[in-house]
C-alpha cells in the first residue's frame, strides 16, 4: 500500500483532542480516513458535537502537523455516518477512566426517540473512575462540555464527568 | 433533492434564535449547573444552524455564506417560530420591568425539544442526504436537550408552591405559541411534496403524548388552546425578535468581515 497513507498516519498518531489530552482523535473515532490524491493526501474528519468549539482546532492541528511533515494534504469534514462513542477503542475507554473521566457506555440504536426521553433517570450504570464504585448519581445532565454529564461517587465523594453515549 | 431554501433557513433561524436566547443565562443561571448547561445547550443549538447555514449558502451560491444568512439578513427574512424569540418571561404591562424567569426557559426549550426530537428522527430519512445527515447528528443532541428540559419540567411543576405557580404561569403564557408548529408553511408543505420534509401535522399525537405524560408527572396542567396562530416562520414576528436580532448581529454589521 502506499507509503504515503502510512506516513500520514503515523505523522497524525500523537494528536489528541485538546480538551481530552490523553486520547488520540484516531481513538476517538474522529479520524476516519486517509487517501492518496494526485497531489497529496486528503484526510477524512467527522465532528462530535456539531457545537463542539474543539472542532476547529482539530482541523487545525491536522493540517499544521501535516504541514510541518511536509505532507499536502486537503482536510474533509464529513457528517454521515454520524460520529458515535460506540466507535471509540477499548483502550480510549480505558485512557479516559485513567484520566478521570467516566467512558461512555453503549448507545441503543434501537431505541425510539419515545423510549429514550421517557427513560428518566438514566438507567446507565456509570461507575466512578477513582474507586469503581457504581453508587452514583447524576448531578447535571451537562458537565464540562456538552459531551459530559456530571456525576458524583456516594462511596468516595468525588465528582467525576462521564462522557454520555451519543 | 435538494431542500427548498426556505425550508433549510427554517430549521437553521429556529436553532439560532433559541441558542442566542438561551445563552443570555451565560454567567446568569440560577445555579452553576445549570448555567453551564444552557450554555452547552446553546452550543449544540448554534453548531446545527451553522450546519444548516452553510447548507443553504452552498445551495443559494451568490457569495452567500453562513455569516451573511445569520448576520446580515433582516427580521422578515427569519423563518423562526415566535415561541423561540420570546423573552424570559411573561407578558408585562406599560413600563413593568420583569426578571428573567427560569420557568419559562425550561417550559419553552420542553414544548420546542419535544418537537424537535421528532423532527429530527423523521428528517433522517428525508431524500434530501445532506438535510438526512444534518438530522442523524442534531436527533442525538435534541435528546439529551429534551431529557434535561423534561427534568427540569418536573422538579419544577412538583416542587414548592412557589416553583409549581410559577411552571405553570409558563405553560399558561407559552402553550399558544405552540399552535404555529401544526399550521403548515409553503416551504413545509413544499418540502413534504418532495419527500425531504417532515409533515408537522403526522407528528402532533406523538407531541402530544409527550407533553401531556411529562405535564402529568409534574402535576401541571394544560390549557385549552385559543384560536391564535403565530406566523413567524413566514417572517411574520413579534416585537422581540428585532432586538434579539441587534444584539446578535450588531457587531458583524459594525465591523463587517472582521476576523479575530
Ligand atoms: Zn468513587
Amino acid at each position: 500500500m502506499s507509503t504515503l497513507v502510512e506516513r500520514t498516519w503515523a505523522t497524525l498518531a500523537p494528536l489528541t483532542d485538546p480538551e481530552i489530552p490523553v486520547v488520540s482523535l484516531r481513538e476517538l473515532g474522529i479520524l476516519r480516513e486517509v487517501a492518496e490524491t494526485a497531489d497529496g493526501v486528503e484526510v477524512v474528519i467527522t465532528p462530535t458535537y456539531t457545537g463542539c468549539p474543539a472542532m476547529g482546532q482539530i482541523e487545525d492541528d491536522v493540517k499544521a502537523c501535516l504541514a510541518q511533515a511536509g505532507i499536502s494534504a486537503r482536510v474533509v469534514t464529513r457528517l454521515a455516518p454520524a460520529w458515535t462513542t460506540d466507535w471509540m477503542s477499548d483502550t480510549a475507554k480505558e485512557k479516559l477512566r485513567a484520566y478521570g473521566i467516566a467512558p461512555p457506555g453503549a448507545t441503543r440504536p434501537a431505541e425510539s426517540v419515545v423510549q429514550f426521553v421517557r427513560r428518566r433517570p438514566p438507567p446507565d450504570e456509570v461507575a466512578c473512575p477513582r474507586c469503581g464504585s457504581i453508587h452514583t448519581v447524576v448531578s447535571s445532565q451537562f458537565g464540562s462540555t456538552a459531551c459530559k454529564a456530571l456525576y458524583k461517587c456516594l462511596d468516595c465523594q468525588e465528582p467525576f464527568d462521564y462522557f454520555k453515549p451519543y | 433533492m435538494n431542500a427548498p431554501v426556505d425550508y433549510l433557513l427554517h430549521l437553521a433561524d429556529n436553532a439560532v434564535v433559541l441558542g442566542q436566547r438561551n445563552a443570555e443565562w451565560c454567567g446568569h443561571g440560577p445555579i452553576l449547573e445549570e448555567d453551564i448547561a444552557l450554555a452547552n445547550v446553546s452550543l449544540d443549538h448554534i453548531g446545527q444552524a451553522r450546519l444548516l447555514y452553510q447548507l443553504a449558502a452552498a445551495r443559494m451560491g451568490g457569495g452567500a455564506s453562513e455569516d451573511s444568512l445569520a448576520y446580515f439578513r433582516d427580521e422578515t427574512a427569519f423563518r423562526n417560530y415566535t415561541l423561540l424569540e420570546l423573552p424570559h418571561h411573561g407578558p408585562l404591562v406599560g413600563y413593568a420591568a420583569s426578571d428573567r424567569d427560569y420557568a419559562v426557559t425550561i417550559v419553552r426549550n420542553f414544548f420546542y425539544g419535544a418537537l424537535m426530537v421528532l423532527v429530527w428522527d423523521a428528517l433522517t430519512r428525508s431524500a434530501d442526504a445532506d438535510l438526512a445527515a444534518i438530522a442523524a447528528k442534531s436527533l442525538k443532541e435534541a435528546r439529551y436537550h429534551l431529557h434535561h428540559a423534561a427534568d427540569w419540567v418536573v422538579r419544577l411543576g412538583d416542587g414548592t408552591d412557589e416553583s409549581h405557580a410559577r411552571a405553570q404561569a409558563a405553560v399558561d403564557h407559552l402553550f399558544r405559541y405552540t399552535e404555529e408548529f401544526w399550521l403548515p408553511s409553503p416551504a413545509e408543505t413544499e418540502a413534504v411534496a418532495s419527500g425531504i420534509g417532515v409533515d408537522v401535522v403526522s407528528l402532533r399525537a406523538a407531541w402530544d403524548a409527550l407533553v401531556d405524560e411529562t405535564l402529568a408527572e409534574a402535576t401541571l396542567s394544560r390549557p385549552a388552546v385559543r384560536g391564535y396562530v403565530p406566523e413567524g416562520k413566514l417572517g411574520r414576528h413579534s416585537e422581540h425578535l428585532g432586538y434579539l436580532l441587534g444584539e446578535m448581529q450588531g457587531l458583524a454589521r459594525a465591523h463587517p468581515g472582521a476576523t479575530w
